[in-house]
Order: C-alpha cells, then structure tokens, then sequence
C-alpha cells in the first residue's frame, strides 16, 4: 500500500508493517528560507494534541507548590479593584458611569488581566522554553498560542468572582454577558497577535523583557479601566478607539450591564486584532528558522 | 534502484561567530559606542550574516543519499557537523545553502525526555512527550500500555518525575521514544544514558526499529554502537564529508585520521574553585616520548604530567602538606578511580613553591571509550584549594595487541583487567574446588 499521505501513514494501523519501498512521494522538501504556508499549517494541524498537552501543562505547573493555588486567579484582579476603588474611586472620586465603582473597575480589570497576562506570558514563553527549541522540531506558533489559551483558565475563575460582585451590589448580569464568549476570543486574538510579536523579538533582544511590564502599564492607562471612556473628548474619540483594548473593554461592560454595545469600536478593535494576528504571524514565521540558533 | 528516503545536495549551514567586543580607548570612545550599540545591533538583526561578519560553515556541500531501511551511523569528532547535520534534517534549524528531499515522515531523538517537566506526573509526560516527538493522542493511548512496560515505572506513573530517580526518568523518557514508529529515525547519541543494562536494552530497541525496515540515522561517537548498528557511515571531518562507506572501512578511517591529527587533549579550568592560593597551572597526558597526547590504547599505560605552583602573594607559603587527587570520571559521569600523591608509594610535595608531578597508571587501562579527569588540590575534609571538575577528556582506544577475539565494549564495565586463568585438566569435583576458583579472583 502506498503511502498517500505522511500524517495517516503514522497513525494508521498499517504503518506498523514496513514502509513500503521505493516510495516515489517526496514528503517533505528542506531548503533555506521560510517555509510553505500550506505545509506550515497541515503541520499545525497535524500537532493539534500538542497543543493541548501544552496547555494542559501550563494549567496543572502554574500553580503547583502555591499555598493558594488557584486563588492567584482572583486575587490579582480583587485587590487590584479593591485598591482602585479606594484610592480612584473613593478619594479621587473617579466617574464610572453610575455603576458602583468596584463593579466598574473589576469589569474593566478581569479582562484586561487575561489580556497582559497572556502578553506577558507569551511573550517570554519562546525564551523560557528555549531548550527545547534546540532538541526537537514543532510548529513553534505552539508555545505562545499555548500560554494564551492557557491564561484563559484564569480568566474563567476570575469571571465567577465577577457574578459574585454584582449580585452584591444589586445588580443582575444581563443575557448580553453571553456576548463576553466573541469578545474574549477577540481579546485573546489581539493577545496572540501582541505575543507572537514580543516573543520572536524577545529571542533575539531581551529588552522585550525590559520593555512588557512597562508597555503594559502604559497600555492599560491607555484603556477606560479605571475610568470610563465618556471622559475622553468626542474628537480625540476615534484616535482612542484605534486601541483595540479600549473598545474590547467598553464592549465588556456594556455586556455585562445589558446596555447597547458599541459595535462600531468593537470593529475596529477587530481589524486591529486581526491586523496584529497577521502582521505577528509574518514576523514569527520570518524568524522561526532561526528561534535555535540565538535564543 | 529504489528511490533514496534521504536525499542531500550541496547542504550547508554557515554561522556567525560571535567576535569579542572591541575594548575603548577612552570615557568619550565608549559613552558614544553605548550610544550607537542600540543600532549596531539592529543592523546585526539580519539574520543571514552579512559578507564582513567572520563567520564559519558548521556543514558545507553535504551531498549523501540514504536508502529506505538503511542504518546509516555519522562520525566525526566535537564540531565535526553532526549535530547541526541532525538538527537540519530535523527541522530545528534551516540550512543557509542547499537543499534535503525526504520521502518519509521524519522523527527526531536529539535528547531523551524532551519537554518532560519535573512538575507533572510520569502519565502526562509520557503524553507530553509522545506528542513533542510528533505522535498524536490515539496512537500513544494505543501503546500506552507498551511504553510502561518498557520503562518498568507502572507503580509511579501518577507520581511528578521530580520525585523519579534518574533511572526511571530514563528509562521513561527512552520508553516514550522506542515506541515511535516513523519512516526515518533520526538519532543523536542519546544511548548514552542509563546503566549499561538499560544501553542493551536501548540498543536492542534500536536494531528491532531497523528490522522493520525504518530507516534510521544515528550519530554517535560510540563506535562500537556504531559498528554494531550500522551497515554504511559518513566520516565527517570539519563539516565536510571525509569517508562514506561500509561502517568497518570508515571507521577504521576515523581512527587513523584521529591519530594522526594528535589531538591533544586541552587542559580547562573553566569549572574551577577553592581558595587559589596555590594552582594547578597544566596537566596533560603524554605518550611514552613526553609528547601531549588526547588518546590512549588500553593496553598501554596512562602518563600524566600535572604542573602545580603557588600563586604570587603566598611567597612564604610551599606546596608541601598538600594533596594532589586525580579522580577519573567516565563519559556518562560515573566515578571510575582516583589515584592520590599521598597514596603508598606515590611522591608527596617536597617545599617547593613549583612542581611537576608525573603519574604513570599501568596497563591495562579502562574499557575503551571517553573519560573524564577531575583534579582535587588541597587538603581533604578541610581546604579546597583548587578543584577542577573536568580538567581535561580523552579517549581509550581498544587494545593495540591482541586481546579478545571479541570487542571489548563498554557495556562490559569500565574498568580493563587482566585476568590469571588456569585449568586443571582432572579436577577432583569437590566443595573445596569452588572455594579455590573463588579465592584466586
């Protein structure tokens, strides 16, 4: 039986008798310079289950020999809202759009949390798993895509905090929080896209690690967390918009609250995400050949 | 003629060799080089190296051909190619010029337990790992069962493998890697682990995968592994390609061009500690005339030359009183001997600040194969004063003169005796006769 293709070929029975001789097919071609999309991504393909051990492992290594394990989850966005809800809301007296500040920080916070910690995370998962750059070959795309789904775990904890929240203040989430399953895909979408590019520069230039914890923070003061996005002027509101974060964030809100979403913001945000996804995937194609030998 | 399952033409693969940063002549020269470094840098991001960049070919105009069920083994000495060889047709790193044709899914074995992590269970790593080497879920569900019995760990499948000894964790990580089943096998040296049983074991697996007509290429410096493996095998020689052929033939070659080129072994220090007040400055090992050598038949004795001396500021201070250990290691890092100047016999210090110490093993030696010397100056239990992990690697070779009509390989043990034999023709078969054999060992 001639050998059709080489992904059956290992995992069907059949492969366990001698590959056939004088297979004429050539499977697989390695020259200089980037590698066929099509081949690139029936590799993709073909390493699927990796991908989910390799979340799985990021989930179950996260928070071993932690005392409070899990709980990380919700604490870093609780306290970072309990914090702000004193110091922006109480003392600064902050507008949040007639929703008790907490509620409004903590909508605005557990989103923005999934989206840097997933930059974050996958922007040094290259480096920190450089040795196996050099012992084995996968489709790299695999080590930071995993670091973003696996920061979903968190997000998902932190959101059942959220139900908790507003149920305490009175208010009851609305059916529209269902529209939080697209917008996180966006969110993690942009992740990825803002990953893949930190992390293939981070190979080369380890000022990327310098550079994440900083960028961030600009990006989230950037972002209507702390305050709402009304306080912006009108005019500069497009320009505002073109942050991806700002419009995903507003969504969020207004999804949880039951009110009308912005959809043209969401769109851009969209284009944007997707404009990173690509653009991200370019340069980390560009340099994927070469993640072994300077990492 | 069948069609190859490897083909290579004109492969290579050109690095860049990271120069030494230029030193500055003054404040103003290396505040302004600070400044500019940033975009030095980002010119030097280009990822081929540019013409004046001093650069080196790893491999250069590989040009082989493997046939389908072949056994292909790869020699060469360290930095002869091999394993950027491997990690081309591996896929880990791209070749900067030519091209490879594979008729074949390719799977490779660079290290035993890749990817394993210490944190999870010997059952998610074997899944991790299964999966790393490119085996999907189903088919390691399928030989699950198979690879726990290869690893002999079932009790401690649900155990982290933090908590494993190193031979279980080998023995698992090996497990996961025997029950690939691509077309090519790609393998790099990583019988080197385990205790010499579990080699066996490791090197039996391997010829059962050849038996059913994979092909594998395997690189290795053991070359008896290799001769045993493999039919045919290329000699690399500084990224070229020196001798291919019947494995004997190039083998044979490798260890002529080997000698000949003297490859004296090096003298490095650079995993040394201990207060330094006195320092071991050069050891080498020498042939009969004197001369550095790197390699040593077994069957004749090992001459080492260690020079030490005190180091300026301890004027007053002499070498007497202190101790010179040599503890030879072998390549998988088992401790095989030590010898020391305080040992019966051996010659102490005198009260010199500078000496040269010659030591002379007798023959015969150790088992053929790479070992390791770890040098220990000081005073045991009390000062280190100087340690050298690593001082210097060199190689047995198999015996110049007739030993053993069969090799002598290092699964065998590490250490070469020679035995008295005797045979009484008529015996009394009695208790008594056992004891004798016994006490002559």
């Amino acid at each position: 039986m001639p050998i059709a293709n080489g992904d059956d070929a290992v995992t069907s029975e059949t492969s366990l008798r001698a590959p056939e001789r004088g297979t004429t097919k050539i499977h697989l071609v390695i020259e200089p310079g980037s590698r066929a999309i099509r081949e690139e991504l029936g590799d993709l393909l073909h390493y699927r289950d990796l991908l989910y051990f390799l979340v799985r492992r990021e989930i179950t290594v996260r928070y071993k020999q932690t005392l409070l394990g899990a709980a990380w989850a919700v604490l870093q966005p609780f306290m970072t809202m309990v914090v702000f809800s004193v110091f922006l809301g109480r003392l600064a007296g902050l507008p949040s759009d007639n929703i008790p500040y907490p509620v409004f920080a903590y909508l605005g916070l557990l989103p923005w949390t999934y989206f840097s910690g997933s930059v974050s995370r996958a922007s040094a998962s290259l480096v920190g798993n450089a040795s196996l750059l050099g012992k084995v070959y996968f489709p790299r795309v695999l080590i930071p895509l995993s670091s973003t789904l696996a920061a979903l775990v968190d997000f998902c904890i932190a959101a059942t905090v959220l139900v908790g929240l507003m149920l305490w203040y009175g208010l009851w989430p609305s059916a529209s929080a269902l529209f939080y399953i697209p917008l996180t895909a966006l969110t993690a979408v942009l992740a990825l896209g803002v990953g893949m590019w930190l992390a293939s520069i981070n190979v080369q230039f380890r000022d990327v690690q310098q550079a994440t914890p900083f960028l961030l923070q600009i990006w989230m003061f950037a972002t209507p967390i702390v305050y709402p996005g009304s306080l912006v002027p009108e005019r500069y509101r497009f320009i505002y918009d073109l942050n991806p974060m700002s419009g995903i964030i507003t969504a969020y809100r207004a999804a949880a609250l039951g009110e009308p979403i912005h959809w043209q913001s969401v769109g851009i945000a969209a284009l944007v995400a997707l404009a990173f996804l690509l653009t991200g995937w370019w340069q980390f194609r560009r340099m994927d050949r070469h993640f072994a030998d300077i990492v | 003629m069948t069609q190859p399952i490897i083909r290579s033409e004109n492969l290579s693969k050109r690095y860049r060799v990271g120069g030494a940063p230029r030193r500055h002549a003054d404040f103003r020269e290396a505040f302004d080089n600070l400044l500019r470094a940033p975009l030095r840098r980002l010119r030097s991001m280009r990822i081929e190296p540019s013409c004046e960049e001093e650069t080196f070919w790893a491999v250069r105009n590989l040009d082989f051909e493997i046939a389908p069920g072949e056994i292909l083994g790869i020699i060469g000495r360290n930095g002869a190619g091999k394993s950027t060889l491997l990690k081309i047709l591996s896929r880990i790193t791209a070749p900067t010029e030519g091209r490879i044709e594979l008729r074949g899914r390719v799977a490779s074995l660079l290290e035993v337990g890749t990817g394993f992590h210490p944190d999870l269970t010997g059952r998610d790593n074997i899944y991790l790992n299964g999966t790393f080497l490119g085996m999907r879920k189903k088919e390691i569900d399928r030989k699950f069962d198979e690879i726990l019995d290869f690893a002999e760990v079932e009790r401690f499948i649900d155990t982290p493998v933090k908590r494993y000894s190193s031979g279980m964790y080998v023995r698992l990580a090996f497990a996961v890697a025997a029950h690939l089943e691509p077309e090519i096998l790609l393998v790099d040296e990583v019988l080197a682990v385990g205790d010499a049983n579990f080699q066996r074991k490791c090197l039996g697996k391997l010829g059962d995968i050849a038996e059913t007509g994979r092909t594998v290429v395997f690189v290795s410096h053991n070359l008896a592994a290799v001769q045993r493996l493999c039919r045919r095998a290329i000699l690399l020689r500084q990224g070229r390609i020196a001798d291919q052929g019947p494995v004997g033939d190039v083998v044979k070659e490798y260890l002529r061009v080997s000698a000949e080129e003297v490859s004296v072994s090096q003298f490095r220090t650079d995993a040394r500690r201990g207060t330094g007040w006195a320092r071991i400055i050069d050891t080498k090992l020498v042939d009969d005339d004197g001369n550095a050598i790197g390699s040593r038949a077994c069957d004749q004795a090992l001459n080492l030359v260690v020079d030490v001396e005190t180091t300026e500021g301890h004027g007053t201070q002499t070498l007497r009183g202190l101790v010179l250990e040599l503890m030879f290691v072998s390549d998988e890092g088992h401790p095989v001997t030590s010898v020391m100047n305080v040992d019966d016999g051996a010659a102490e210090f005198p009260s010199t600040n500078r000496c040269r110490l010659r030591v002379r093993i007798p023959s015969p030696t150790f088992m053929p194969g790479r070992y390791r010397l770890g040098l220990f100056l000081g005073i045991p239990f009390l000062q280190h004063v100087d340690d050298i992990d690593n001082a210097l690697s060199f190689e047995i070779l198999p015996p110049e003169m007739p030993w053993r009509p069969y090799e002598l390989h290092p699964s065998r043990g590490v250490v070469c005796v020679k035995a008295e034999w005797e045979c009484e023709p008529n015996p009394s078969l009695t208790r008594k006769h056992e004891e004798t054999v016994g006490g002559r060992q």
